[in-house]
């Protein structure tokens, strides 16, 4: 390409990179939201199942 | 988990706009090279990348050491944010640099010393997850990835001085020049202008995922608390 008396038309790399590094950044956001949305989902349930865990173990104690 | 903090969300805006601003600035406002044309604008993303992954598995060396003397599994939290956000910028470095190379080096490879720096680089920080994924133990995880980070890191200014050291076609267009290199060029003053933006907008970036990553990994270690508590 050096030999090219005129600017080639390289438009085309630059574009693809671009839309790479955007893509790329974008799953990289949405693989964070994702799985915060999964912990936390999990999180409740594992309190849940907690409470009630610690409710059957007082009832038992009282009984 | 608690809300997120205002801090944070100022960070989640001003990287999305410094980005846009970086962005505007490699395509519109910088002059298009005239050796190259247009596929030298990537230079930009990919300095601005790589500068951040490097400074970042550094820093993950740094949180490595500090893991080892405190044995603190906060700094280990640090450690995995670091370099997953790290890995992530590195990985368009690479991209980024091989679709520069196509038009180029005529090549979308080639196993020149920086390349393959930066391709062990990678290859030893996704070998780091895969090592954490294996052990169960959260300390003994701990501190094999803390050592592991810390002999890690040593790629980071391997990377980096690979163009300095070695005989390479990779442009030094910063800090120096290669007399073999192809592709090198003279950065005019509004080059340096979106060049000096797009490597602070990418430290912005990457200090808003770097704290959101740390925030996922105290969720993480309290779902894995709860879930052994239950179990018992």
């Amino acid at each position: 390409m050096f030999f090219y008396e005129t600017t080639p038309d390289t438009s085309g790399y630059m574009m693809a990179g671009y839309l790479i590094a955007f893509l790329v950044m974008g799953l990289y956001v949405a693989s964070l939201y994702l799985r915060q949305r999964n912990l936390k989902q999990d999180l409740a349930m594992l309190e849940e199942l907690d409470d009630t865990t610690a409710k059957e173990a007082k009832r038992r104690q009282s009984q | 988990m608690q809300a997120k903090p205002l801090t944070l969300k100022i960070f989640d805006l001003a990287s999305v706009i410094v980005v846009g601003i970086a962005t505007y600035l490699a395509l519109v406002f910088a002059p298009t090279e005239l050796v190259m044309g247009d596929v030298q604008r990537i230079f930009y993303f990919h300095i601005g990348t790589a500068w951040t992954a490097l400074l970042g598995f550094l820093l993950a060396s740094g949180f490595s050491v500090t893991y080892l003397i405190t044995k603190n599994l906060k700094w280990d939290r640090l450690q995995v944010a670091a370099i997953e956000v790290s890995l992530v910028f590195f990985f368009i470095t690479i991209v980024l640099g091989s679709i520069w190379a196509r038009p180029v080096w005529n090549t979308w490879w080639t196993w020149d010393p920086r390349l393959t720096t930066a391709a062990i680089t990678e290859l030893i920080y996704i070998a780091y997850f895969m090592l954490r994924q294996g052990i169960e133990d959260p300390e003994r995880r701990a501190r094999f990835g803390a050592v592991y980070a810390l002999l890690g890191g040593l790629s980071a200014p391997i990377t980096f001085f690979a163009i300095r050291l070695f005989r390479t076609i990779h442009p030094v267009v910063i800090g120096g020049s290669n007399p073999e290199a192809e592709g090198g060029f003279a950065m005019t003053a509004d080059m340096r202008v979106a060049l000096f933006f797009a490597l602070f907008a990418f430290t912005v970036l990457f200090i808003d995922l770097f704290w959101n990553r740390v925030r996922l990994g105290e969720l993480q270690d309290k779902v894995e608390q709860l879930k052994l508590k239950v179990s018992l």
